[in-house]
């Protein structure tokens, strides 16, 4: 199965894996070779976990969408960052200081501050697998 | 006859322009090879993102919604939002001149409407900025190296508007790279966008979300990508304008120092002569 994640600056991941984690916007999705046709939003941040000749790799997803076919998952990214290129100790900052910012807010917490945790916390965890 | 000193001075003059050309035309054609290697990166997405769009504004069709969303409706065009690209500098030869043409001869031709401009760039954000009433956005100093978050800048309020129905339509002029030597002026619908091709066998797709609301989220970044890659073609193509024109100057500098140099010592050779006759008119005229 060909997975290929493209964010609108570059080609992420063009390969050929075995199995692939999702994270559609109602839920994370596993797709294997011959998984039914699929169209879906994705999370305003997620992890997207795949394997390719025996190794785990991660990609951190900030939203777009996904196209799934019984021979090939394509995703559409806003934005993207592969796993191993993320920094963890700045991921972690950049997470305590989205979290910060959002208690700060305190009650009129607005969307954008929310979502940038949920970013973060993307980064962060694709950084960790 | 102008002295020696004089063209001596010129022929140095000209000298440091050429360097000076020369240079520009050396880092022009490095940034171009960069700008072109950010203009194939991003193709991948527009493509997938075409078919998608395909997929979607079909399913919708087929479930009989399409009156219902401002994307695949058409209205009466009676107000257009233009999104103008210039380049933010000059010595590129006729590259914005080029554009400031075709931009004033679509206002010409959709005289009909009334055009609100979002400009990129500085040249042409100079150039309408005493010119014309209704200018929406003016983006100067981002094509240095622009990001896609650039782009979502410049298109996020042309596509509020468009969905809010305050304009009818969308248009991108820009310039194309075509090739190292020619740039194509490039006038693109962006909204409403032009229906998409059938494909043959349209799959059966599972909608984890209904195909209307996919669509919403999808025609912004339609508007957004296709403004990203109008950014880097610019981008590409202003280099290679200025690759040429830099040539061109170069050449030209050449000529004029051969020029200069041929009179130089024609002038020398003349004086040269002028004195030895001096002597040798003197020399006789002292042996009488």
């Amino acid at each position: 199965m060909l997975l290929q994640v493209v964010s609108p600056e570059r080609m992420l991941v063009d390969e050929h894996v075995t199995e692939a984690q999702i994270p559609a916007l109602d839920g994370y999705i596993g797709a294997m070779p011959g998984h039914a046709p699929l169209l879906s939003a994705l999370m305003p941040g997620g992890v997207l976990s795949y394997k390719a000749g025996g190794k785990d790799e991660t990609v951190a997803v900030y939203g777009g969408f996904v196209q799934i076919l019984p021979d090939r998952v394509r995703v559409l990214a806003d934005s993207a960052q592969p796993g191993r290129e993320i920094d963890a100790a700045k991921a972690r900052e950049r997470l305590a200081k989205a979290q910060a910012a959002v208690e700060q807010q305190g009650a009129a917490v607005t969307d954008d501050a929310r979502e940038e945790i949920v970013r973060a916390q993307a980064a962060v965890d694709a950084a960790a697998k | 006859m102008p002295s020696l000193i004089d063209i001596r001075r010129r022929i140095r003059s000209v000298k440091n322009t050429q360097q000076i050309t020369k240079a520009m035309k050396m880092v022009s054609a490095a940034k171009l090879r960069r700008a072109q290697d950010r203009v194939i990166a991003a193709r991948p997405y527009a493509a997938q993102m075409r078919e998608m769009l395909a997929d979607l504004a079909a399913a919708a069709e087929e479930q009989g919604e399409t009156s219902s969303s401002p994307w695949l409706t058409r209205r009466e065009v009676k107000r257009i939002d233009l999104i103008f690209m210039t380049s933010d500098k000059g010595l590129a030869g006729a590259f914005n001149s080029s554009l400031m043409k075709a931009s004033q001869r679509f206002l010409a031709e959709h005289s009909g409407a009334e055009v609100t401009l979002t400009l990129v760039g500085r040249k042409g954000r100079d150039f309408y900025k005493r010119r014309h009433g209704g200018i929406l956005s003016e983006h100067v100093n981002i094509l240095n190296k622009p990001t896609i978050e650039d782009a979502r800048n410049v298109a996020r309020e042309v596509i509020r508007r468009y969905r809010d129905g305050e304009t009818d339509a969308v248009y991108l002029l820009n310039n194309e790279f075509k090739s190292v030597m020619a740039q194509t002026l490039s006038v693109m619908q962006l909204l409403p966008a032009a229906p998409p091709a059938k494909k043959a066998e349209p799959v059966d797709y599972i909608y984890e979300q209904p195909p209307l609301e996919m669509l919403d989220q999808l025609m912004p970044r339609y508007v957004e990508v296709a403004v990203f890659r109008a950014m880097l073609e610019t981008v590409a193509a202003e280099h290679a304008a200025r690759m040429t024109a830099m040539d061109k100057a170069s050449t030209n500098a050449k000529e004029v120092i051969e020029t200069l140099t041929l009179n130089m010592n024609r002038i020398r050779q003349a004086a040269i002569t002028k004195e030895i006759i001096e002597v040798v008119s003197g020399a006789a005229a002292a042996e009488e």
